[in-house]
Order: C-alpha cells, then structure tokens, then sequence
C-alpha cells in the first residue's frame, strides 16, 4: 500500500468521523475496533455465561442424578418437575453446551474478537478491506444467537440430538421432541451462523492479503496474524460443506427427500424414506467438524505465540517452523475427518487411512508444543496474567493432546468411542486451551480494547483456581472413560456397573462448580476494570508489534499520521546491539543489522 | 414461590461473591500497581508453576491409585482383547513418558527464567538441528504406533469366513436391543423394516417367506458359546445406535438402512469372569457403595447387591432413555448354549398367524 494512498483513505475517515451518532458507532458500527468489542461482549461474555452455566447444571444432574434441584427447578421450569431435570432436557443442555461453545463461543467470539482488533492494527491498515460486510458478519452472528437461545421457549424444546445432530434422530420429531421446532430453530440459527462466519472470514482473507503496510512481508506476519488468516482459509473451505449438510437435512425434515434416511420404522409406521445414508451425513459434518477444532485452536496458538514470546522477551522460537506447523496442521485437518466415524460402518479400509493422516497431525503439533518451551528456555519471564493463561494453554494442550494419540488409533478408539475419555480428552485440548486462548487474549489487549488496566491480582486468582479446576475435572474423566462409561447418559444408576464411578463424578462436579464460581472473579475483573481499570500506556507490556503504535484512544483508521512503516519481524526482543529489549517493527534497521531469523 | 426464591438466593449469592472480589480489589488500591507483573509477582508466580507442576503429577499419582482399577486394560473376554489392551499400554506408556517429561520443562523453565529487572533474555530466535530432533523423535514414535495400530486393526476388522462363525443379528430400536440367530442353519433369514408385522408379532421386519428365516431365533438376552467366532450384523430400525460391548473390546453402530458388521470370539465365560479376582475386587467394592446406598437403591426397585454380567450397551445419543438401553450378554460353554437355545421359540413358531 503505498504512503498516499493511505493518506487518502484517512482522509475519509476523518471526514467521516464527524458526522458519527450513538447508532452507528455503537451498533452499526463499522469500526473494526468497535466491532472487535461487540463480538467479545456477544460471543464471549454473554454466550460463554449461558454456555458454562449448562455445562454445571449438566454436571450437577451426573453427580446428583434424578434429585430435585432447585437451581433446576428455577432455571428449567416446566423441564424439571418438582426439581428433578427430565432426561429430554439433559440431553438439550448436553446439545447447546456443545453448540454454543464451540460454534458461538470459541469459533464466533475467538475470532471475531481477536481477528478484527488485531487484524488491520497489526498489519498497518486503516480497517478491515471492507467494514460494511463486517458490520453484516456481525449482526448476522447476533441474530443467530438470539434464535439458538429463543430455541429454548418453544414447546417441544430445543434441539436434543447432539451437538453433531446426526439425523435420523435430528430429522425425526418422532424419535425426540427436541428434533421438531427446536431442531428447525437451531439449522436455521446454524445456516446464519456460517454465512456470518463466511463473510468474516473472506474479510479476514482479503484484508491480510491486500493491506499489510509497506515493509509488512508475508514472514514478518505476527504468528497471530498467521493463526488468524489460515483458520479463516480453512473456515471458508470447510463450513460451506456444514451449510450443505444442513440444508439436505433440512431437505429431508421438509420436503420428504431421502439424503440422509432410509428403511426407517418408528411408533409403529414405516416412513417412506429409501436410499439414504446417515452415514454420508456424518462425512459431511465431520468434513467441517474436524476442521472445525483446529479453527477453534489455531488463533488461541496464535495469541499464544505473541504473548509468550513477548512476556518471555525473547524471540518465538523457529518462527519458520511455527509457519510451516500452522499450515500443516491446516492442511492435515482437512484430511482426517473419518477419525469420527472408525466405527460408524465405513469400510474399514478407509480407518486405516484416517488413523494414518491423524496420527500425523501429531507431529507439527509436536513442534509446536516443543518450540514454546524453547522459547521459555533462558527468557526473562514477566508472568502477567496472560503469560500464565499462555503457559497453562500450553500445558493443556500437550496433556489433551497427547490422549488423541490414542482416540486417534482406530484399533483403540473402538473402546474408547463416546466414552468420557473422549470428552475428557477434546475438553482439555480444544475447550481449556481455546478458552485460556480467549483470557489471555483478552488480559493482553485489555489496554488496546478500552485504554485501561485489568487488575492483576485478580488476574492471578483467576487463572491459578480455573488451571486447578480445569485439570480436576478433566484428568480423573479419563478414568471413567477407559472403565466404558457411555457419554451422554442422563443418569448411570441402571448400570450398577459403573456404580464404582460415581466418587469420582461427585469430586469432578465439585472442580467444575468452583471452576465456574471463580469465573465471576474474571467477571467483575473485566466489567469494573472497563470503568475504573488504571489507565493504560501505549505499550504496556513492551510488545514490537504495530498495535501499540497506535494512541490509546481508539480512533477511525488507527492511526493519526501515516501508517507506520515495518522494517523488520515482530520479535525482536532483547536483540543483541540494542538497548531496550525490544524493538518494534516500526523501528528502521540500524547500519549493518541483519535480519536474525533469517 | 420457590423458583423465585431460589432465583434471588442464586442473585444474592452472586453479588456478595462480586463485593468480595471487590474488597479485594479495593485492598489494593495505594498500591502503586501499575498492574504490571513485577519482580515480586513474577517470584510468587514462578514458584507457583513448581506448585502447579507437582499438583499436575500429584493428580496423576492420585487418579492411579484411586481410580486404577477403572480402565479396561486387562481381563478382556474376547481373543482380540489382549492385542488392543497391548497397545493401549504401550499408547499409555509412551504418553505418560512425555506428559511428565514436557510437562516438567515446561513449568521448570516458567520458574528458573522467570522475570527479573536487569536481566536480558537469551536472543535465540531458530535452531535447525533441535528442530529436526524434535520432528524426528514423534515421526518415529508415531511411525511405531501407527505400524502396530493398524495390525492390529486389521486383525479385528478382517472376518475370517473360514472359521465358521455363529452368525447372530443385533437389532437396535428406541430403547432395547433384540439378537437373532441363524437357527440350525447359521444363515439369517431376509429383513426390513418394511416387513415389520406388528399384528403377526413379525417385530424385527423378518421375511416370512424366506426358508432360511423359519428356524431364526430372536431372544431378548445375548448368549454366547465360549471360544466359537461371533459374526454380529448389526441392523437399527429407527435412529442410530451403538452396540458397544467394552469386555469384548468391541463397538459398532447400527444404522438403519445398512447392515454393519463385527466379528469376535469370547473367551471368558461368565462364570470364569465372575470367579476372577479383579473382578470380585471390583463387585465387592460396588456393593459397599451400594449398601451406604441401600434405602435410595430400594426405593428405585432395584436389587441392592450387584453381580458381575457382561452388558450390551448403546453408545450412541438415540433419544430419551439412551441412559437405558442395555441387554445382558451371556458367555457360556456350548452345551449350556446349546441347550439354552433349544429352548427358545423359532421364529417360525413365534408368529402369530
């Protein structure tokens, strides 16, 4: 981009900036700052409230089967008479916990946060390559949300299938109640859903592509800004094909067609139904569900890279390899979905291929994991709050991601399928790590987001009682699922088999409500810290990248003058021949200094 | 009344848990906090990485000695068992080796280089011989897993028609199972739901007219000769299920509108298993926790003390009562066997008309 060309574009804004009122700058707004900040307050805040408060009432129920409850009582009403959760809604609860967090939650919130703050600030552009259709991105993700949620008030209740919703029991309000209006409400939610993930994403593609500033190469790119522009690339690849599945489901729920169903005999009629496959259903789902992981996980290892390796002041360690790592992983997750479905009736051939392609993913996930702690290795580290969220992620994702080395397996995965080993085991990996992703993300851009502090010390008690908690549910879970016990059981007291488990899920019931609990110490943290926080300095936490150039107080097109130019990568820190111990990327190179990375 | 109660309670509890963090807050408050890590902070929280570091191993000590004899990895009751619980040893083996070693290093250096005023951090951005260690250490570990994975996958998925196995149907429907047996032909007779007779009490969709279906024998209960190869077609006629059998290390879906298969042979009898003193263990600790249980076991009609049987149980979400859809799997010699199914009714004589 060259140097007039930015001017103009400023230009424009300034203009523009007089005639903004209270609508379109704090609802339609088209700011990506702005829009950063909707997205953390929806995706984030609000539906990760809703989303944490099942998962306790899910844990309550397992730990406390079948008693009244009056937290149940309350919050379920006429799903749980007389306190005691019916097992319909058990299941709805186990299918929007799952919903919300994965989709809403840490694909929606994550990205739309992180991306559109940090996207256009650290590349050097003015705002996203076009803010009107993210505007639209975001209120289409509003919307969605405010259906998944209305879901809940519709007679039959919502959806109840699964967060996978496999049809026929998705398509068949007859097999569950859930699987009429609610299931309609949430395709529906769903199908707008991925067109404002889409729009997101083509943005988030275009922008990293056309408007990095000048002197901002493809290998002086942030980790962040790489992790952001790949799970975009695969979000655009992978979730049309959700969007198809969804549609031929829809297809099959309305108007009679046979994708999906066949030879099918339920309450006593056979349905007309013939020729159809659920098992090309879960192809489908899986083509984006899988993918889907590493769009949750990939921007938490960006955020993770930048705040590790600038509160270690220290460059990241192999920033090639980190590249070369992201684009593996991007590329063998579009390549492993059958690892889903080892014993779904597929040939077993094709198990074969998948545990081969799966267990490779081990491997740049290995790099990664190792290269962090080199990177650690003779730092000088500034424990912030979300240094530690970036260690504990750390920590996570090797402890959950070591366990797929066995789900991955299909000879082992057969005893293993649905049990809570596999929700132990994508928890720690994807969820915690994801979230930790999200807290340290937003204690490092806390200053950047609102021009204040976030109290530290509630930073530390905050992350200290969720890494204990998170490990105390999540490590005993695999216990009970190597014993054979089947996820999604409303209740466990017909298998006196399993009777031996349920110390165990009482002690993880436990980790899990403090664990929530301690959430509201993060709660009041952000909240309070937004309005009374200590005012923050333009560089805080001594970063390099191009962020924190800009003035504290946000403004249309970022920065005042020119867009800083970029002379070198993002992670010079305590570079030999320099003073401080950093130097940000908009500081031109000394005589005779080389690129080190290189 | 009492939702409302309880709805405030929750609010109040809340808000008082708010002004305590609040207090807090406000106790530090003429602290010249920049809320910026400091020497002090980053000692404490470095010492609280070792803590965390052996809070990690010391959950894993306790999960072991608490909860070690949950896993399945030893008394399979198939032939294949033993193959898939090697691997998963070897699996554990391997991950535990590198969960405590990365796990260490990670939370040793988060202590020994944690921040100090003054000090300047090693410029160490690339180091291609390290890297090419750590890609080749997990291509040849993994290389191995792989390898022995896939045997032994291949050896459970590959069905040995020439052995002869019983060939026995299971059939998923919401919320129980029903097995069929070939009858004294070992051939399944012809079925779709399309011929479900409900008035003929025809309920699995089995061909009347079909000769190989006359002798079928549909039961409620599994029963399975010892040391003879099992071939299980697997057939749903509603929504997906599971059949998951986790002493035989085994699991396939049903899915309607196709026939899955898996093939295995039990080892074990019931009565061996029983007489087994892992699993003595194990039901003589389970119906300790039952009777501190007894008055609520009762009160659900249950029997209050457990004995050990091999289950069926569904391990796919298929509706309202999938936390109920279980058949009891009996192993015995083949003439318990063989007399047991002379007992039953043919499919022939089990219809109505």
């Amino acid at each position: 981009m060259s140097a007039t060309g930015d001017t103009h574009v400023h230009d424009d804004h300034d203009v523009h900036h007089h005639k903004e009122t209270f609508v379109t700058k704090y609802i339609f707004s088209q700011d990506h700052k702005m829009i950063a900040k909707q997205y953390l307050l929806t995706g984030v805040i609000i539906m990760g409230i809703i989303g944490i408060l099942m998962s306790l009432m899910i844990r309550m129920q397992i730990a406390w089967p079948e008693q009244p409850n009056v937290i149940f009582e309350s919050l379920l009403g006429k799903w749980a008479p007389g306190g005691v959760m019916d097992a319909d809604i058990y299941l709805a609860l186990v299918t929007i916990h799952g919903t919300i967090m994965v989709f809403f939650v840490l694909t929606a919130g994550l990205s739309g946060t992180f991306s559109n703050l940090l996207i256009p600030l650290q590349i050097g552009a003015r705002d996203m390559a076009s803010g009107f259709l993210n505007m639209i991105s975001y209120w289409l993700f509003f919307v969605s949300c405010v259906i998944m949620i209305l879901s809940f008030f519709v007679e039959a209740g919502p959806a109840a299938a699964g967060w996978t919703i496999y049809p026929p029991l998705s398509a068949l309000p007859l097999a569950q109640g859930g699987s009429g209006m609610g299931m309609t409400l949430w395709l529906v939610s769903m199908a707008i859903f991925i067109a404002s993930s889409l729009l997101g994403s083509l943005n988030y593609i275009v922008t990293v592509i056309n408007l990095r500033t000048k002197g901002m190469s493809m290998t002086r790119l942030p980790l962040t800004i790489w992790a952001f522009f790949v799970t975009a690339v695969i979000g655009v690849i992978s979730f049309p094909v959700l969007l198809s599945a969804a549609l031929l489901l829809i297809m099959d729920r309305s108007f009679g067609t046979s994708f999906f169903l066949s030879d099918i005999f339920i309450q006593g009629e056979v349905l007309h139904y013939q020729g159809g496959s659920p098992v090309l259903f879960e192809h489908l789902f899986w083509f984006l569900g899988h993918p889907e992981v590493y769009i949750v996980l990939l921007p938490a290892l960006g955020i993770t890279s930048e705040i590790i390796a600038t509160n270690s002041r220290k460059p990241i360690f192999g920033y090639r390899a980190m590249v070369a790592s992201i684009l593996a992983i991007a590329f063998l997750s579009t390549i492993v979905w059958g690892h889903h479905m080892f014993i779904s009736g597929m040939n077993p051939f094709l198990g074969s291929v998948f545990t081969f392609t799966t267990l490779l993913i081990a491997i740049p996930s290995a790099v990664k994991a190792f290269n962090y702690i080199t990177t650690l290795w003779k730092g000088n580290l500034q424990m912030n709050p979300a240094m530690l969220f970036s260690i504990g992620l750390v920590s996570t994702f090797i402890t959950g991601g070591l366990t797929g080395i066995i789900l991955g397996d299909s000879a082992l995965d057969i005893n293993v399928h649905d049990t809570y080993f596999v929700v132990a085991h994508f928890h720690l990996v994807m969820g915690i790590s994801a979230l930790y992703g999200v807290f340290a993300g937003v204690y490092h851009w806390f200053p950047r987001m609102f021009g204040r502090m976030m109290n530290k010390n509630l930073g530390y008690l905050h992350f200290w009682v969720t890494a204990v908690c998170a490990y105390g549910v999540f490590f005993p879970m695999h216990f009970i699922g190597m014993a054979g016990l089947p996820r999604r059981y409303y209740t466990n007291s017909n298998f006196p088999l399993f009777d031996d488990t349920t110390n165990a899920q009482l002690v993880i019931t436990m980790f899990a409500l403090v664990g929530g609990a301690v959430q509201i110490v993060f709660l009041y943290n952000f909240i309070s810290s937004i309005f009374y926080g200590k005012k923050a300095e333009q560089n805080p936490w001594k970063s390099n990248t191009l962020e924190w150039t800009a003035p504290v107080k946000h403004m249309h097109g970022n920065w005042p003058g020119e867009i800083p130019h970029v002379y070198r990568w993002s992670y010079d820190y305590s570079k030999p021949g320099h003073d401080d111990d950093f130097v940000p990327q908009n500081v031109p190179m000394k005589e005779g200094e080389e690129e080190l990375h290189h | 009344m009492t939702a409302l109660l309880t709805i405030l309670i929750v609010l109040f509890v809340a808000v008082a848990l708010w002004q305590m963090v609040k207090i807090f807050d406000l106790a530090q408050i003429g602290d010249s906090n920049t809320q910026i890590a400091d020497d002090k902070d980053n000692r404490i929280n470095g010492y609280l990485m070792i803590g965390f570091l052996i809070f990690i191993y010391a959950i894993t000590i306790l999960s072991f000695m608490y909860l070690g004899d949950l896993p399945l990895i030893s008394n399979s009751a198939a032939e294949h068992g033993p193959g898939i619980d090697n691997l998963m040893i070897i699996s554990m083996v391997v991950i535990f080796i590198v969960q405590i070693v990365t796990q260490f290093l990670l939370h040793y250096f988060a202590y020994k280089y944690k921040g100090e005023k003054g000090k300047k951090a090693l410029f160490y951005a690339d180091n291609n011989t390290l890297e090419a260690v750590w890609t080749g250490i997990p291509v040849i570990v993994l290389a191995g897993l792989i390898i022995y994975g896939l045997f032994t996958w291949n050896d459970i998925m590959t069905i040995d028609e020439d052995k002869d196995p019983m060939v026995v149907e299971l059939y998923a429907q919401q919320f129980n199972w029903k097995a069929r047996y070939g009858g004294e032909d070992n051939v399944l007779g012809k079925a779709n739901v399309r011929l479900i007779d409900l008035d003929n009490a025809n309920i699995l969709g089995v061909d009347e007219s079909d000769p190989n279906a006359q002798d079928d024998v549909i039961v409620t209960e599994l029963h399975l000769p010892v040391g003879k190869p099992v071939l299980f077609k697997m057939r749903s006629q509603d929504v997906l299920h599971s059949a998951y059998m986790p002493h035989f290390r085994a699991q396939m879906n049903c899915v309607p509108g196709m026939v899955t298969q898996f093939a295995f042979t039990p080892t074990v009898t019931t009565a061996e298993m029983r007489q087994n003193p892992d699993i003595q263990d194990k039901v003589k600790n389970i119906n300790e926790l039952r009777i501190e249980r007894q008055a609520e076991i009762e009160e659900a009609g249950q029997d209050l003390l457990y004995e050990f049987d091999y289950l069926l149980l569904c391990n796919k979400i298929c509706g309202k009562s999938h936390y109920n859809m279980q058949m009891k799997i009996v192993v015995e010699t083949q003439e318990e066997f063989d007399a047991w199914i002379k007992e039953q009714k043919t499919f022939e004589n089990s219809l109505l008309n």
